[in-house]
């Protein structure tokens, strides 16, 4: 069976060329910078807040900050992996104002290793998003992921569906490798697990574990 | 090696990022184990329809809007010297 490989953008070559210029003012350097990652920005926002207005705001604030903060950008990461970081603290903090009744964290750990242990074990038909049309798929893949817990779906937003490494994700998300790789492991079962539903292999599945 | 035991290296697995030796063990059990194989198989399933499906894509007007907002923001602002 084949492995997952993650995608990459390619850009890092000169990106370090147009950071040193930003840093030095160059404000067009900069607007490159923006065009490169607004959209990995805005889908990570999103995904965390899960919603519109939010998502919007935090790629705002996520570059403004970035841009206020340029001369403290140490250039021990990349770019995109500081920059990820400072639009996961906003995202938080927005999720945080409209669940206030909510703790939202990234440390949480919820339940127990249980709550991802699969159930269902049905094969799925063999292109399972051509079962229903794109803004129905869309809709299904939205639903699914908005129950998951903020710290599970951010891990899986940022591994699988924007490629940072593991070590890139830790260290965006300020967490160690076997947390991230835990919340990983649980995020995708759990996606799994309720995708099921939608793309079980009606004709010959084989039922329960 | 047990289902439990897959399971836990299951990450590991679909990255590839694993010794040759766990990977040999693992894909044994996938040889005879028909529930972790379609466990395995599934959950790359999902990996690629999450990543092949832009959920959130940011539309062409809003990107624009998004995008002069945060210059104009930018050009009202200066870097933060150093600490």
């Amino acid at each position: 069976m084949g492995t997952i490989q993650p995608r990459l953008e390619g850009q890092a070559s000169d990106e370090t060329t147009l950071v040193h210029a930003a840093k030095a003012g160059d404000i067009s350097a900069f607007e490159e910078l923006v065009r490169r990652y607004d959209r990995n920005v805005f889908r990570i926002a999103q995904h965390i807040t899960q919603n519109r207005e939010d998502a919007e705001d935090v790629v705002q604030d996520a570059f403004l900050k970035a841009y206020q903060n340029l001369a403290n950008f140490q250039e021990q990461s990349k770019f995109y992996t500081w920059l990820v970081r400072i639009a996961v603290n906003e995202a938080l903090m927005r999720l945080r104002r409209r669940r206030p009744e909510r703790m939202v964290s990234l440390d949480e750990d919820i339940k127990t290793e249980e709550d991802s242990m699969p159930r269902e074990v049905a094969d799925w038909a063999p292109n399972p998003e051509q079962l229903y049309g794109q803004g129905e798929l869309k809709e299904i893949l939205g639903k699914t992921i908005q129950g998951l817990p903020p710290s599970f779906r951010t891990v899986f937003v940022l591994r699988d569906v924007e490629g940072l490494s593991t070590e890139e994700t830790a260290d965006a998300l300020d967490l160690s490798i076997p947390a991230v790789k835990s919340r990983l492991l649980r995020a995708r079962l759990q996606l799994r697990e309720r995708l099921s539903k939608y793309f079980k292999n009606r004709a010959g599945g084989d039922g329960k574990k | 090696m047990t289902c439990s035991e897959f399971l836990k290296e299951l990450t590991d697995y679909l990255d590839d990022t694993m010794d040759a030796q766990t990977k040999a063990e693992l894909e044994d059990h996938l040889q005879w184990c028909h529930n972790c194989y379609v466990i395995c198989n599934t959950t790359k399933m999902t990996i690629e329809i999450y990543r092949d499906s832009d959920i959130y894509e940011l539309p062409d007007d809003l990107r624009s809007r998004l995008r002069s907002a945060i210059l104009t923001k930018c050009k009202g602002h200066e870097h933060k010297d150093q600490p």
